[in-house]
């Protein structure tokens, strides 16, 4: 009599966790897979997700008749959860795009699993200009920037001033290692050279032996290849251990709102930056951030604007093409120019890198700010073409050729 | 319990190890039966041999990237790719078991970690495990080149298989000569020792079964999600494995099994909310050790097979007060600085030999 | 001189600067490798939760500066105070329950408390570090030469010397000291003599947790306080402790100190193997002396 109360509810255990996994057909969901605790929680987080369900509100709430939801999950910068989350996403859960996926790494992971599956996945915080490189994927757009734009960028712009020697300080990853690349490659076509660089683990606390080698390398420019919490670290104990005032410039290679407003501008006036979204650059940013502002007492990044932007013009997408297949959603997407109160005269390449116009800044002196958030002042508009200049060449094999 | 009761529990349980994909996630199930095997490798060495390793997630995660490397840059089959990846963690169990076994309890633990942490930093740094990326997009290939492994279900029961091949060993070798003297050695060395058994050697050999069964499972679980990362070979794995163990029941032939599942559906049930998978794991840590020692199978067993005796389940010897140097209730303090004292008289006789 | 060794010397401020550098970590190491040896020596509790108790000196510091307007200095004595209590608590509730058990239980209880602390603390406050600023007496840097010293950093060094050997002092030389060394030994016969064992294990398990938060005060400025600070440090540190041996406190020391250096001159030579060397030496200490450097042949 108890083997068969025991067996029975093991059978009971059994059907409940299968109906736990049943789906939901009548919704379409849109993932936020993004960094919620980490060092890039400020960058896209849960910023992200706020600016993700904007979207859809602003868009209706419905696409082709069905109820869009909006889901998250927190990645933790690594890869393999990441590819879990997705796969369990596209297969038992049934959603159709994930966005921001910042982070390379994971990035680079759930897109072997967007090209398995077919799904759109829509990048907008990581930076891997490999994203459309090597492992370039079909239904994937690499939505916001990439570390090609930001070589051409601030690199090609602190060389040009005078910066020839070099010294890289880079995350141990694919984000930092493909900024190092793409930049060395301006670097040089700048007359420049590489003296030396050494590779720091993610989310590391205590850059002080790091900045030691850099400082005895004698480089003119010390290039920090990381972001967020990284960049901040580097960039405080740089102060720290007098690393400026010894005649070195640190060239912060991603920089985003948020890591400015945590340094302070009393220790990052003067860093020239790359960004595609600045929320003071002219009304239509300004009227967006607002409600953003509103909803979040922070301003956005240019990830969490480019949820935004991405969703909704994922959702137009679906709306336009009636549908949810991964590759009309692209195609319908390639098709037009993309232009909003973030992407100005984008194009879709083949490729799946969004180029669009970029913009670059520098930090304001404490002088000038009038705000606890007017940070930047705009020093050139760099058009799309020149911005996602390839430094190596076309290298994702779909679209040589 | 009786033979035949055995036999029909087992067939019970394959049978709805068969038809489970149909209900559930196969990669859910695909992940629980590598744990579930990871978890039993563990527990051989833990609930048979005595000895609490810390670093058991370095022989996973080691053969985790051998597999994923050999699999998809030198571009061999699967079933090569096991081969090598175990072999790996196999030689990898030799190197730490002859390091450690000098040592018993604690020390074995701390050095069976630190060993294990060593294994991690060189993942890191290693160029061809890709480091925070890890290696991705491995190919599964074709099983013995006709078996098309990318097929999901074609996939869960060549895992399944596996897993039983496994578990079989494990069972083989507990119900074997070999395994006699094991335990044997588990409940009085000294006497081990004095019959002349040559204890040390039992033990590594114990050791380099077990690293190379949690190889197999690393194999597995690099094929199956087509990615090893640096978590494979993480502190909190190796812990998560002590956890897994803890709570289906050290010693128990399913407890590991139960385990594996219940703590592979937390963290899959519970991944959307933060850091609360670590705290619940926490605290079930906490609780199993104060109250809940015999972990769920071992509490649940005399029900299951009958008042005849609830299985040696006792992670310990000093639980049971056997061989080990505790008797019954002195004071609290000299129980433990006493017991420890003469335990290392023991471990000291076996060093001056 | 090393060329044979396709090795490039260093320009030799580097070289001091990465030794200065590792003397910096190095104290962390013989800090925290003190208050693990001090517990195991009393408890034979292997003490996981030493990093997480690490973390919540931190983070006791970081609250006292930016809820109660407390600053570096009261910190100093409130965090590792208040920290302590709290393990006193912990050894109160869980770990007496435990002691009469075979000792690995110790161990998983505390790696249970560790990460159900380091869950908390992460689930609140994410896992990238908070802030705390060096306090204003110690900002700068001196410049010594070869590089410029912050003086914060040399404070570190120079404040964990002194309670290293203040401890160490206190346990060799003093008549507390001898008592605690004496319940190690054989406590039932301590505590016919009239001494109060149990009470002064809880003690000790708290001046241990103390120490722990005390460095955790100290690191706070350097290496942002974050929850999974001690996570990492944790492992290195149990390394520390075995090559010194487990329950000798001048080994701790020592090897923490020195392991620190090692590490440091790892970093100049080949960078690769920083973090793996102190866990090299680990392996060959347990090869050539098993009880560890310092340790007593149990």
């Amino acid at each position: 009599m108890r083997r068969v109360a025991v067996a029975a509810f093991s059978a009971a255990i059994w059907l409940l966790m299968g109906a736990a996994q049943a789906q939901t057909p009548d919704t379409i969901k849109i993932g936020v897979l993004a960094d919620m605790s980490s060092l890039y929680a400020d960058l896209g987080g849960p910023g992200s997700v706020t600016a993700a369900q904007m979207a859809v509100d602003d868009f209706g709430g419905t696409a082709l008749g069905k109820k869009v939801e909006i889901v998250s999950a927190d990645h933790q910068n690594k890869p393999d959860i990441g590819a879990s989350i997705a796969r369990q996403w596209f297969d038992t859960d049934g959603v159709q795009m994930i966005t921001d996926l910042t982070t390379s790494s994971v990035a680079l992971a759930v897109q072997e699993v967007a090209r398995q599956k077919n799904k759109v996945i829509m990048i907008t915080g990581a930076a891997s200009s490999d994203l459309t490189g090597k492992a370039c994927a079909p239904t994937a757009i690499h939505y916001a920037y990439d570390t090609t734009a930001l070589a051409n960028g601030t690199g090609g712009a602190v060389v040009r001033a005078g910066g020839k020697t070099w010294f890289f300080i880079t995350a141990d990853y694919a984000f930092g290692h493909s900024l190092q690349n793409d930049t060395s490659a301006v670097v040089e076509a700048n007359g420049g050279k590489v003296v030396g660089s050494v590779n720091v683990p993610l989310n590391t606390a205590d850059f002080s032996s790091y900045l030691l080698q850099a400082q005895a390398s004698k480089a003119q420019i010390i290039g920090l290849a990381n972001a967020g919490g990284d960049t901040i670290n580097s960039i405080k104990q740089a102060a720290e251990f007098g690393i400026v005032k010894g005649g070195q410039k640190l060239a912060g290679l991603l920089l985003f709102i948020s890591d400015v407003h945590s340094l302070g501008l009393q220790t990052a006036q003067g860093l020239e930056l790359t960004s595609s979204f600045y929320w003071d650059l002219d009304d239509q940013t300004r009227a967006w951030s607002k409600k953003f502002f509103d909803k979040t007492g922070k301003e956005p990044t240019m990830t969490q604007a480019g949820v935004y932007s991405a969703t909704t013009h994922y959702l137009e997408a679906i709306k336009a093409t009636n549908s949810i297949d991964g590759p009309t959603i692209i195609k319908y997407l390639q098709s037009k120019p993309i232009n909003d109160f973030m992407i100005r005269n984008g194009h879709l390449q083949p490729d799946g890198s969004l180029v669009h116009d970029m913009y670059l800044f520098e930090v304001k002196s404490p002088a000038d700010s009038k705000g606890p958030w007017d940070l930047y002042k705009l020093i050139a508009k760099i058009p799309g073409d020149e911005a996602y200049k390839l430094p190596h060449g076309e290298q994702c094999p779909a679209a040589k050729g | 319990m009786k033979r035949r009761d055995v036999w029909i529990w087992t067939a019970a349980l394959i049978g709805l190890a068969l038809v489970a994909p149909y209900f559930l996630y196969p990669v859910f199930l695909m992940q629980g039966l590598c744990m579930a095997l990871f978890a039993c490798a563990f527990d051989l060495l833990l609930g048979y041999v005595g000895l609490l390793s810390f670093g058991h997630a370095a022989f996973m995660g080691s053969a985790a990237y051998i597999t994923s490397h050999v699999c998809k840059v030198w571009g061999l089959p699967p079933e090569l790719g096991i081969l090598c990846g175990v072999a790996v963690a196999a030689a990898l169990g030799v190197v730490f078991g002859a390091l450690a076994i000098r040592r018993q309890g604690i020390y074995f633990a701390m050095i069976t970690l630190a060993l294990a942490q060593m294994v991690a930093f060189y993942a890191l740094e290693a160029p061809f495990t890709g480091g925070e990326d890890g290696i991705q997009g491995v190919p599964r290939g074709h099983l013995f080149g006709v078996i098309d492994l990318g097929h999901t279900l074609t996939m869960y029961y060549f895992v399944l298989v596996m897993f039983l091949i496994g578990f079989g060993i494990i069972a083989r070798t507990i119900h074997s000569p070999f395994g006699q003297v094991i335990k044997a050695i588990r409940e009085n060395e000294p006497r081990a020792i004095s019959l002349g058994y040559s204890v040390d050697r039992y033990k590594l050999m114990a050791f380099v079964l077990s690293a190379a069964l949690a190889g197999l499972a690393g194999a597995m679980k690099a094929l199956v999600f087509q990615f090893a990362a640096l978590t494979d070979v993480d502190w909190t794995t190796s812990g998560e494995v002590v956890l897994m163990t803890l709570v289906g029941g050290v010693g128990t032939s399913l407890g590991p099994i139960v385990g594996a599942f219940i703590i592979v559906a937390m963290d899959n049930y519970l991944a959307q909310t933060g850091s609360w998978v670590t705290i619940i794991e926490g605290i079930i840590f906490i609780v199993c050790v104060l109250t809940f020692r015999r972990g769920i199978v071992g509490v649940l067993a005399p029900y299951i097979v009958g008042a005849r005796g609830a299985p040696r389940t006792a992670m310990l010897s000093a639980e049971q007060g056997s061989a080990s140097v505790v008797t019954s209730a002195p004071a609290r303090i000299s129980e433990a600085n006493g017991g420890n004292a003469r335990r290392s008289g023991d471990a000291s006789t076996k060093t001056h030999k | 001189m090393l060329s044979w060794l396709h090795v490039a010397m260093p320009p030799a401020p580097l070289f001091f600067a990465q030794l200065l550098v590792g003397l910096i970590n190095g104290s962390f190491y013989a800090l925290l490798s003190l208050g693990l040896a001090i517990i195991f020596g009393l408890l034979n509790i292997i003490n996981f939760a030493h990093g997480a108790q690490y973390m919540m000196g931190a983070f006791c510091a970081w609250f006292l500066l930016n809820w109660l307007g407390i600053g570096y200095w009261p910190a100093l004595i409130i965090a590792p105070v208040t920290v302590g209590i709290v393990g006193i608590v912990t050894e109160r509730l869980l770990l007496r329950q435990i002691a009469h058990l075979d000792h690995l239980y110790g161990l998983l209880l505390t790696f249970g408390l560790a990460l159900v602390i380091q869950g908390l603390f992460r689930q609140k406050y994410g896992s990238s570090g908070l802030p705390y600023t060096i306090p204003d007496q110690l900002q700068g840097a001196s410049n010594l030469g070869f590089m410029f010293l912050p003086i914060y950093r040399g404070w570190v060094i120079v404040a964990s010397l002194v309670v290293c050997l203040g401890t160490w002092f206190a346990i060799e030389r003093t008549r507390l000291g001898a008592y605690l060394r004496a319940a190690t030994e054989n406590a039932s016969l301590v505590q016919a003599f009239g001494i109060n064992v149990p009470r002064m294990v809880t003690l000790t398990y708290g001046a241990g947790v103390a120490l722990a938060a005390l460095a955790g005060v100290l690191a706070a400025p350097i290496y942002q306080v974050s929850p999974l600070m001690g996570s990492n440090l944790i492992i290195v540190v149990f390394a520390v402790v075995v090559i010194g041996g487990m329950g000798s406190i001048l080994g701790a020391i020592i090897s923490g100190f020195a392991l620190g250096l090692i590490e440091g001159l790892t970093k100049v030579f080949y960078p690769e193997a920083s973090n793996t060397v102190i866990f090299a030496i680990m392996a060959l200490v347990l090869l050539v002396k098993p009880a560890g450097l310092f340790g007593r042949a149990t």
